[in-house]
C-alpha cells in the first residue's frame, strides 16, 4: 500500500518539523527583500554580514565570556548596523545610479571580503566541534505541541517569532510610513526623490543601517543551527532563502515568508515520504536521494526561467540617469606605434626573465605556484569570455571547471584512457552542459543570469557530484584516488617542468582562440548586443545562437582548465578547488583586474597562484586570507571602471608613458597602431564605439 | 518687476564629465515672476533647469534662493527652499500608484485615515489622476504621467516651479489645459521659469525670454520683442535643428 494508515499524522509531524528550518530561510529571505528593497542591491553579501555577527557573538560569549546581553549588544546592535552604515558610505551611496550588475559584482566581492576581513581582525577561527550558543537561556530545550507529536526548541521558536514579528512590522514600515515610501523613492531614482525634498543619503543610511541590523540579528538567530560558525554555510543557505524571496518577486515580505517556511517544509514532506514510497516504486529512489538537497537550488532556477514576471521587477530605469556624466570608455585608447614597441620589449624582457627564473631557479614549491598559475590564468579566459565579451555575469564557472576534472578521473580511472584525451572529452562535456545550460537562461537579464547560474553551481554542488559517475558518490573518488600525469611523445610529464611548458602552450592556444573569437563575427555581435539588445535584434541578429556558442566555449575552457588542474594535483579536491563559494573568487579576481583581456586573464592567474607567496607572505608577513579582503573590496571599483583596475591603470600609464616619450623624441609620429597585439586594446574608445562595429558587423550578415 | 529674485544664477559654469553644456550663464527669476528659457536641441536649457534645482551642481558661478548662497547644496535642498522642479520626461516613480507619487514630498505619515488635503486639491486640478489613485504609475499613458509630474510638483505649493518641455508628448488640447493651469498657477503667486521649444505658449504666458545658444545667453528681453529674435535664432540661423 502507497500510503500508510497514519498519514495525516505524519503530514503534521513533517509540517512541525519543516517549519524550523523554514522559518530560518523565511527570516534570511525577509532580510534579502528587505535590503533589496530599502537599497535596490541584489545583496549576495547579506550572508556575510549575518556570518560576521554571529562570529562576534560566539567570540564575545565563548571566548571572552561576556554575559548574553552584551554579547548580543555588540554583535547585533553595534556591529551589524555599523558595517551595513561603512558599507553604505564608502561603496553603494556612489553607486545607487549603477546598474544592478554592477552593484552585484560589488556584492559579490564583499561577500569574499566581509568575512575574510572579519577573521583577520577580530583573530577568529572556525573550530570544529565548537558549536555556536544562542541567544536565548536553554535554547536547546523543546516545547511539544499540544498533540506530543514533534518537539521545537526554543531556538527555533524564537527564529519562528521574530519571522512573523519583522514581517508585520517591516509591512507596516512600508505600508503607513512615509520613511518607507522615502526608502522605495531612493531606491527608484534617488535624483526624483531628491527632487520631491527627499535627503536621499540619509534614507539610504537608514536602510542600510536596519537592513544590516537585521542580517546581524538573523545571523545569531539562526547560528545555533550548526556545529561549526564558516561563511560558506551563511552563503549556501542565503541562496536557499534567495529561492524564498523569489517566490515573492524579491518585492514581497509577506511571500517571502511564505516562500521560506513552504520550501523548509515541502523538504520535509519530501524526506518523510519519499524513502516511503520508494520501497515500492524503484523509479522515485534517485529523486528520493537528490530531490530534498536540491530542492531550493530546483525552485530558484525554476522561477528564473518560467516566471517572465520576475526579470521585470529589477532594474528599473532612472528616468533623470542623464544627469549622469557620460560613462569612461575604455582605458586602453588608442596609444602610438613607439609605446606598443616599448611596451612589447618590456613584456619580452619580463616574461624571459621570470621563464629564467622559473626553469632555472625555482624549487618545487614556486613550480607548483606557477603551474597552478598558468592552469588557473587558462580557467580565468572562460571569464573572460563569458564577463568580458558577453558582458554576463556566470557564478558557475567552477562548477564547469569540476566537470573537466571528474571527466579525467573518471575515464581514467574506468577505460584507463589517457588523461590529456580526457582533458579534451571534459572540455566537450563542460561545453554540451554549457551549451543546455545557456538555452533556458540566455534571455534572462544581468542579475537573473547570474543567481540562475549560481543555483546551477549549487545544484552541482549539492546532488551531480554525488553520482558514481561524476563526483564519484560514495566510491574513494573523491578520497585521495590519483590520477597519473601523461607520458606522451616520450615525454614525461610526472618531470614539473615538463608538465609546466604543457600547460603553457594548452593556454597559449586556448588564448588564440579566445582572441580570434573576440575579433570575430562571434565577439563583435556580443559587444552589439551588450550595447542594446533590442537595438541589435532590430537590425537582424539573433542572440541565442552567438550567447550559446559563448557560453558553450567559455564552459569548454573552464573544463579544459579544471582537468589540467586535476592533473596538476593528481586528484579532483572539488571542495577545495571547485566549490561555489571558491568559484565566487574567481569572478571577483577576474572582474575586479580586467574581465575583457587575456592579459587580465594572466593577471588574474598569477594573483591567484602567487599573490599569496610571493607578495602578502614574503614582502609583507600577511596571512593569505588578505587576498580575499584585497580582491573582495577591490571588487567596489566595478561600477566605476567596469574595464578592471588593470586596464583603467594601464591606460593611465601608458597615456603618460607617451607623453613621456614624447617629450624625449618630439618628431616622432603619434599614429595609433593598428597591428595591436592581445595585451593591447582595440584602438575604438569606449563601448559605444565597439557596438556600432558590431552591429555593423552583425547587420551585414 | 520689483521683487526681489527668488532666483539667481550668476555666471554658471556647467557639464557632465567631460563634456560643458553650460558657460557662464547668468539669469534671475523674480519672486512671482515668468520666465522662459528658450533656445534649439542641445543649447543647453535643461541643464540651465537642473542647475536651478541643485540636480547639476555649476563648475564656476553661484547659484542663489531668494537671497541665500546655496551653490553645491543638495538637491533637497533646492526643494524645501521652495525650487520645485517638474523635469521632462516621464519623470514619475514608475512602481509607485498615483497617491504614492503625490505623496512622497510630504514627508510625514501617510495615513490611510485621510490623504492630504492637497492630494485633494491636486485631485481637483487634474481629474484624470484622482480616477486613478490606486493605479501603478508606471502603467498611465504618456500623458497621465507628464499630469502626474506636475501635479506632484504642485501639491508642494512652491515658490518656483521650473517646468522643463511640459508639452512634450500631449496632445495639443492637453496643452492648451497645462498652461491654462501654469496661468492659473502664476496670478496665484508662484514664480514660473518655463523650459520650452513649443514657443508660442512659452511666450504668452512668461513676461521674460531667455534665449540659450550653444550653451551661453544670446538674447534676453521683454517676451513682446522676443517674437522675431526668437524665429531667426531657433529656426533661422545654420546649425540648429
Amino acid at each position: 500500500m502507497l500510503i500508510a494508515a497514519n498519514v495525516g499524522e505524519d503530514v503534521f509531524r513533517a509540517v512541525l518539523q519543516g517549519t524550523p528550518p523554514g522559518a530560518v530561510f523565511a527570516l534570511i529571505a525577509l532580510g534579502f527583500v528587505l535590503t533589496y528593497k530599502t537599497s535596490g542591491v541584489f545583496n549576495l553579501a547579506f550572508g556575510a554580514q549575518a556570518y560576521v555577527s554571529a562570529a562576534m557573538y560566539f567570540k564575545a560569549k565563548v571566548e571572552w565570556e561576556w554575559p548574553t546581553f552584551w554579547a548580543f549588544f555588540i554583535s547585533v546592535i553595534l556591529l551589524a548596523p555599523a558595517i551595513g552604515l561603512l558599507l553604505e558610505r564608502i561603496i553603494f551611496r556612489h553607486l545607487r545610479t549603477a546598474p544592478a550588475v554592477a552593484k552585484l559584482v560589488v556584492a559579490i566581492g564583499l561577500t569574499v571580503a566581509i568575512p575574510a576581513l572579519f577573521e583577520l581582525l577580530a583573530g577568529f577561527e572556525a573550530v570544529a566541534g565548537q558549536t555556536p550558543q544562542g541567544i536565548l537561556p536553554d535554547g536547546a530545550s523543546v516545547f511539544y505541541d499540544p498533540f506530543g507529536v514533534y518537539p521545537w526548541s526554543r531556538n527555533e521558536l524564537a527564529q519562528l517569532l521574530v519571522a512573523v514579528t519583522a514581517m508585520l512590522l517591516l509591512g507596516a514600515m512600508f505600508r503607513y510610513s512615509s520613511i518607507g515610501l522615502s526608502m522605495r523613492a531612493v531606491v527608484e531614482s534617488p535624483r526624483l526623490a531628491e527632487l520631491a525634498g527627499v535627503n536621499s543619503n540619509r534614507v539610504s543610511s537608514l536602510a542600510w543601517g536596519i537592513s544590516s541590523l537585521f542580517a546581524g540579528l538573523s545571523g545569531v538567530l539562526i547560528a545555533p543551527r550548526f556545529n561549526t560558525l564558516a561563511a560558506p554555510d551563511f552563503f549556501n543557505i542565503m541562496v536557499v532563502a534567495i529561492a524564498a524571496a523569489a517566490i515573492g518577486k524579491l518585492v514581497s515580505l509577506p511571500w517571502a515568508v511564505v516562500g521560506g517556511l513552504g520550501l523548509g517544509i515541502t523538504i520535509s514532506l519530501f524526506t518523510t515520504f519519499l524513502p516511503r514510497w520508494s520501497d515500492d516504486l524503484s523509479w522515485l529512489r534517485p529523486f528520493q536521494e537528490n530531490l530534498t538537497p536540491s530542492l531550493p537550488f530546483v525552485v530558484l532556477f525554476g522561477i528564473m526561467v518560467l516566471w517572465p514576471g520576475i526579470r521585470q521587477s529589477i532594474d528599473s530605469t532612472d528616468p533623470l540617469s542623464g544627469v549622469d556624466p557620460p560613462p569612461p570608455g575604455l582605458a586602453s585608447s588608442a596609444r602610438s606605434k613607439r609605446l606598443t614597441n616599448v611596451t612589447r620589449v618590456t613584456a619580452i624582457l619580463i616574461i624571459g626573465i621570470c621563464a629564467f627564473w622559473v626553469f632555472a631557479k625555482a624549487d618545487v614549491g614556486w613550480m607548483f605556484l606557477v603551474t597552478q598559475a598558468v592552469i588557473m590564468s587558462t580557467i580565468f579566459l572562460s571569464i573572460t569570455v563569458i564577463t568580458g565579451f558577453a558582458g554576463q555575469i556566470s557564478l558557475c564557472q567552477a562548477s564547469f571547471a569540476a566537470m573537466g576534472g571528474f571527466a579525467v578521473f573518471q575515464l581514467a580511472d574506468r577505460w584507463d584512457i589517457p588523461v590529456l584525451l580526457g582533458a579534451l572529452i571534459g572540455a566537450a562535456i563542460a561545453a554540451a552542459v554549457g551549451a543546455l545550460l545557456a538555452l533556458p537562461i540566455l534571455r534572462l537579464g544581468g542579475v537573473w543570469f547570474a543567481i540562475a547560474t549560481l543555483a546551477f553551481a549549487f545544484f552541482f554542488d549539492s546532488v551531480m557530484i554525488k553520482f558514481s559517475w561524476v563526483g564519484g558518490g560514495d566510491t574513494s573518488l573523491l578520497q585521495g584516488t590519483r590520477v597519473d600525469r601523461p607520458d606522451m611523445f616520450g615525454i614525461d610529464f610526472n618531470n614539473d617542468k615538463s608538465f609546466l611548458l604543457l600547460v603553457i602552450v594548452v593556454f597559449i592556444i586556448a588564448s588564440f582562440l579566445v582572441v580570434r573569437v573576440r575579433e570575430g563575427t562571434v565577439g563583435r555581435t556580443l559587444q552589439a548586443l551588450r550595447g542594446s539588445e533590442v537595438a541589435a535584434e532590430s537590425i537582424g541578429i539573433s542572440p541565442v545562437r552567438v550567447r550559446v556558442t559563448a557560453f558553450a566555449l567559455s564552459a569548454a575552457i573552464a573544463g579544459l582548465g579544471g582537468s589540467l588542474l586535476t592533473i596538476q594535483q593528481e586528484n579532483v579536491n572539488y571542495a577545495g578547488n571547485f566549490a561555489p563559494f571558491a568559484g565566487l573568487f574567481w569572478t571577483v579576481l577576474v572582474v575586479t583586474l580586467s574581465a575583457r583581456t587575456v592579459e587580465g586573464a594572466v593577471m588574474a592567474g598569477v594573483s591567484f597562484g602567487l599573490f599569496e607567496r610571493a607578495v602578502l607572505r614574503n614582502v609583507f608577513q600577511l596571512s593569505g586570507k588578505w587576498r580575499f579582503v584585497l580582491f573582495g573590496l577591490a571588487a567596489s571599483q566595478y561600477a566605476r571602471h567596469p574595464e578592471g583596475i588593470l586596464e583603467y591603470g594601464k591606460g593611465r600609464s601608458f597615456g603618460r608613458l607617451d607623453a613621456l616619450l614624447d617629450r624625449w623624441d618630439p618628431r616622432s609620429s603619434r599614429s595609433g597602431d593598428e597591428s595591436s597585439s592581445e595585451s593591447e586594446e582595440p584602438t575604438v574608445d569606449g563601448d559605444s564605439a565597439a557596438d556600432v562595429d558590431g552591429a555593423k558587423t552583425g547587420g551585414t550578415r | 518687476m520689483s521683487h526681489e529674485p527668488i532666483l539667481e544664477l550668476t555666471g554658471v559654469t556647467a557639464g557632465y564629465g567631460p563634456f560643458r553644456a553650460l558657460f557662464d550663464v547668468s539669469l534671475s527669476v523674480p519672486e512671482g515672476g515668468a520666465v522662459a528659457l528658450l533656445g534649439a536641441n542641445g543649447a543647453g536649457k535643461t541643464t540651465v533647469a537642473r542647475v536651478a534645482s541643485g540636480l547639476v551642481k555649476p563648475l564656476e558661478g553661484s547659484v542663489d534662493i531668494a537671497g541665500r548662497e546655496v551653490t553645491g547644496k543638495p538637491t533637497y535642498h533646492f526643494a524645501r527652499s521652495g525650487i520645485v522642479h517638474a523635469p521632462e520626461g516621464r519623470s514619475v516613480f514608475s512602481t509607485f500608484t498615483v497617491e504614492e507619487n503625490l505623496a512622497l514630498p510630504f514627508g510625514r505619515t501617510f495615513s490611510r485615515k485621510g490623504v492630504p488635503a492637497a492630494l485633494e486639491r491636486a485631485y481637483e486640478i487634474f481629474p484624470q489622476l484622482g480616477n486613478r489613485r490606486k493605479q501603478i504609475a508606471g502603467t498611465l499613458s504618456g500623458g497621465e504621467q507628464r499630469m502626474l509630474c506636475l501635479a506632484r510638483a504642485l501639491v508642494e505649493s512652491p515658490k518656483l516651479l521650473i517646468a522643463d518641455e511640459l508639452s512634450l508628448g500631449l496632445a495639443p488640447i492637453i496643452v492648451d489645459q497645462v498652461y491654462d493651469l501654469l496661468e492659473k498657477i502664476r496670478e496665484a503667486g508662484t514664480a514660473v521659469l518655463v523650459v520650452e521649444q513649443h514657443v508660442g505658449h512659452a511666450l504668452d504666458l512668461c513676461d521674460h525670454v531667455i534665449l540659450l545658444t550653444h550653451g551661453e545667453i544670446s538674447w534676453e528681453g521683454p517676451s513682446d520683442e522676443a517674437r522675431h529674435v526668437v524665429a531667426s535664432t531657433i529656426f533661422g540661423s545654420p546649425g540648429t535643428e
